[in-house]
């Protein structure tokens, strides 16, 4: 009942504040996993964005194994994070360029203000250091100072910027500029594009196209396709994949602004669901703010260090 | 995708067959569905509680009045409680009583739309209010942000500040004042660099931003797509800077849009306006009804409507809301509407905005939006008979060859078509039996002028 599930909740608040005077006492208090418990471990789910119906998922198969069990606050987090992980851990894939590519071409798209051209430079700097010959595309003619924003990234991690003249077709940009980058026996090329919905039509179509032409020059270009998504994306993010992936055959998810305090729960049910690679994660503005997606790191930061059992049937009180 | 509330409701509701009080029973397990819906819808998790809890006081106990039954009487107060979380009828306009220069200043979250914002909010002053505006960028970040705030301007034809390189924001913000009162500009809209609600050093420095030019608005700009972190982002900004309104950008995307309730409940600052495309135009006044019915998953209706209006035939248009609006209209109104739609750009934005549409967009992914489906719809629809466009239910086997030969499609697509014809007016007949009873009236009304109701049918 659902009226029992909100009582139950209010109740378990209070009787935690006046039974356990502080904070310190919840890490050596063993608690029962009960179904007040375990509620509130799927809110704590819920709050990191992993959307009720995947939340409700990790905690069922959550009870199933730890139904009853007598646990303090840290072992909750542990394991609790440890599920978690599980469905990460198939999605965590590092990027790594075919050396046999030259160019390994690489498209980033996303919908609007997500972090593409930002993680365009840090990848950049990142490749640039293992010695990779780096070439970005100012792919987004459309936005105003996009072209000069990634030719101020280009200067500040040492790679060239091809660029067009303003409003230029951006399939045209990216067809000369993948024949340049072969001519130059270039290692990677990262093509920018302007940030879309992914409800907009003509738009998506545009995305289409760009491929289409650079297919013209080698067929098997793009190499990758990178979907760049926000952290602090809700559900929303699960039509954006959707969407994204049918349209222009998404390869992988680099999930950006992880340095906030929004969690990005919403990656679970992306693992979950479309089993994509999760490439990198963005934590910061900084050329170096890029790190390989570690499924246990993601996991613990989706939990939350700070987890505390507030309900839960209280079997022994450890010495404070 | 997730099943509408809509469609959620209509399973409960079919239980609630009683009549008198509603019990606590009933109402507990609509509350579940609400709860849910709008979690889907990326409401932040305490403010749904709270939201429920005050839903569940207000209906438990309630008379049923015979003219409508229970799950009406709920989903009538569900849907009237969140138009008010939102901020009841009517839009709140913008702050310009100041004393000139009056300044308004931009904050939020990286990429949440502000640079954008500040330019539309330029054009609207200018060419609506005919305020001479002055744009500056405090944004010392992010790469090449001052000129992307230049360039806004000289779209918008407004004047911006000259970039000054090496000044700290408060400088900027300072010499910003200091030009607006020289040079005699009604306001100065200050952009500020995205900033993070944890990150303390940047937080203070809006602060003191804040304190160097006592700003007539503070705005939040938040992004439509937010998730749960709206709670965090609402708060701290709020406690820094304090909040006098919201601006939700992206509302021409699909999300849902719970972040607006989020936003709302926690800085009790209005929502005062809300982006709807990456063009200088594309600024709207904020609507509770039809964003409680996105929240909801009951749709935009209301929303196609005014943006069908916009771009169509105004006769045309209203007569298409309300054929829509009594789940009348015949396979002619689908053809007419073909064809608007074709102008209207962006089809996957239109079927968005109408519940349970996501099967059509689904088809329509495939073809790749591809909008010689509609073409072909339109051909296939072309081959019929004028009884045959009226009455779709005489279309038979015989009919549907004839009707395929004579438009070059496949019984197939004749028989794809039909179906979602049919789809498409069972769901407008059940957004208009909810809809009667007070979730649409306040959207459509609004839109509609005087007489143009569809009159009340008795239940
Ligand atoms: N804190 C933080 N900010 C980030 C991160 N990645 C990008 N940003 C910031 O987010 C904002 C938008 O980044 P952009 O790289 O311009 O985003 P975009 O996707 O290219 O945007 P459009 O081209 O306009 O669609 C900028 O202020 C970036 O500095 C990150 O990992 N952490
Ligand atoms: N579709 C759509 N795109 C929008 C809207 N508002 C802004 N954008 C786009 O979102 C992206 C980011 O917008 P900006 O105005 O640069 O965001 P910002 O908050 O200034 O970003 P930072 O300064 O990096 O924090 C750009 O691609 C804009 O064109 C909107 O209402 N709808
Ligand atoms: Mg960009
Ligand atoms: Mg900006």
């Amino acid at each position: 009942m659902a009226l029992g599930f909100f009582s139950r909740l209010k109740e378990g608040l209070s009787r935690s504040t006046q039974k356990l005077g502080g904070n310190l006492s919840a890490v050596f208090t063993r608690r029962r996993l009960d179904d007040a418990a375990l509620d509130e471990l799927e809110e704590v789910l819920i709050a990191a964005d992993l959307g009720p119906a995947v939340a409700g998922r990790v905690i069922e198969s959550f009870r199933s194994s730890r139904f009853g069990a007598e646990v303090t606050d840290a072992e909750v987090r542990d394991a609790l994070s440890a599920e978690i992980a599980r469905v990460l851990e198939p999605v965590a894939v590092p990027f790594t360029p075919d050396p046999a590519r030259r160019p390994h071409v690489v498209l980033v798209v996303g919908v609007n203000g997500t972090g593409k051209t930002t993680t365009i430079g840090k990848m950049a700097l990142q490749f640039g250091r293992q010695g990779l010959r780096t070439i970005l595309v100012a792919g987004d003619t459309f936005r105003a100072a996009a072209v000069e924003q990634l030719q101020i990234w280009g200067e500040r991690v040492g790679a060239p910027v091809i660029a067009g003249p303003p409003n230029a077709d951006a399939a045209g940009l990216a067809f000369e500029a993948l024949k340049k980058g072969r001519a130059e026996g270039a290692d990677l090329l990262l093509i920018d594009t302007a940030g879309r919905l992914h409800n907009k039509g003509a738009l998506m179509e545009e995305l289409a196209k760009i491929i289409r032409v650079m297919r013209k020059f080698d067929e098997t270009a793009p190499h990758s396709v990178l979907l760049v998504l926000d952290a602090t994306t809700g559900q929303n993010a699960i039509e954006q994949v959707r969407v994204f992936k049918e349209l222009v055959a998404v390869t992988g998810l680099v999930v950006t602004k992880l340095d906030g305090s929004a969690r990005g729960g919403i990656v679970v049910a992306l693992a979950d669901q479309f089993k994509l690679p999760v490439h990198a994660v963005g934590v910061g503005e900084q050329a170096e703010d890029l790190r390989p997606f570690s499924a246990a790191d993601y996991a613990r930061g989706l939990v939350g260090e700070g987890l505390k059992l507030h309900s839960g049937a209280v079997v022994e009180q450890g010495e404070d | 995708m997730f099943e509408t509330l809509s469609g959620r409701f209509s399973g409960v509701f079919d239980k609630l067959r009683g009549r008198g009080a509603l019990s606590e029973a009933d109402v507990a397990e609509a509350m579940r569905e609400v709860r849910l819906a709008m979690l889907d819808a990326d409401v932040a998790l305490p403010v749904v509680k709270d939201f429920v809890n005050k839903v569940r006081e207000r209906a438990v106990g309630q008379e049923v009045l015979d003219s409508i039954s229970p799950g009406q009487a709920v989903a009538k107060i569900v849907n009237d409680a969140l138009i008010d979380a939102l901020g009841g009828a009517g839009a709140v306009p913008l702050n310009l009583n100041n004393a000139a220069p009056i300044p308004i200043l931009m904050v939020g979250l990286q990429g949440s739309g502000k640079t954008t914002t500040s330019g539309k909010i330029a054009l609207r002053l200018q060419t609506r209010e005919r305020r001479r505006v002055l744009l500056a960028s405090l944004d010392v970040q992010r790469p090449a942000a001052q000129l992307q705030l230049q360039q806004l301007a000289e779209r918008a034809r407004v004047a911006s500040l000259p970039i000054v390189p090496g000044q700290t924001p408060v400088q900027i913000a300072q010499r910003a004042i200091e030009t607006g009162r020289r040079e005699g500009f009604d306001v100065v809209i200050l952009d500020t660099a995205g900033r993070l609600s944890i990150d303390e050093a940047l937080m203070e420095e809006v602060r003191q931003i804040r304190a160097a030019t006592n700003p007539a608005e503070t705005l939040l700009v938040v992004d439509a797509m937010t998730g749960q972190d709206a709670v965090n982002t609402a708060k701290a900004f709020n406690e820094a800077v304090g909040v006098s309104g919201v601006v939700m950008t992206r509302m021409d995307g699909d999300a849902r849009g719970g972040a607006a309730l989020s936003m709302r409940a926690i800085t009790g600052a209005p929502i005062k306006l809300t982006g709807s495309g990456e063009k200088l135009e594309a600024l709207e006044e904020f609507h509770p009804e039809r964003v409680a019915g996105r929240i909801l998953g009951l749709g935009d209706i209301a929303g196609l409507v005014e943006k069908a209006s916009e771009t169509l035939d105004h006769e045309e248009s209203e007569k298409l809301a309300l054929k829509m609006l009594r789940g009348k209209f015949d396979l002619d109104d689908y053809a007419s509407q073909l064809r608007q739609i074709q102008k209207m750009g962006s089809i996957g934005g239109i079927l968005d905005m109408l519940p349970g549409m996501g099967k059509l967009k689904g088809q329509l992914d495939e073809s790749k939006l591809d909008t010689s489906v509609f073409k072909r719809h339109q051909a296939i629809i072309s081959s019929m008979t004028k009884q045959e466009r009226r009455t779709p239910d005489i279309i038979k086997a015989s009919r549907k060859k004839r009707i395929a030969a004579g438009s070059g499609a496949t019984v197939q697509e004749v028989n794809r078509l039909l179906k979602q014809f049919d789809d498409m007016s069972t769901m407008m007949k059940r957004i208009n039996k909810l809809g009667a009873k007070g979730l649409m009236r306040q959207g459509l009304s609004a839109l509609m002028p005087k007489g143009a109701m569809p009159p009340q049918r008795p239940h």
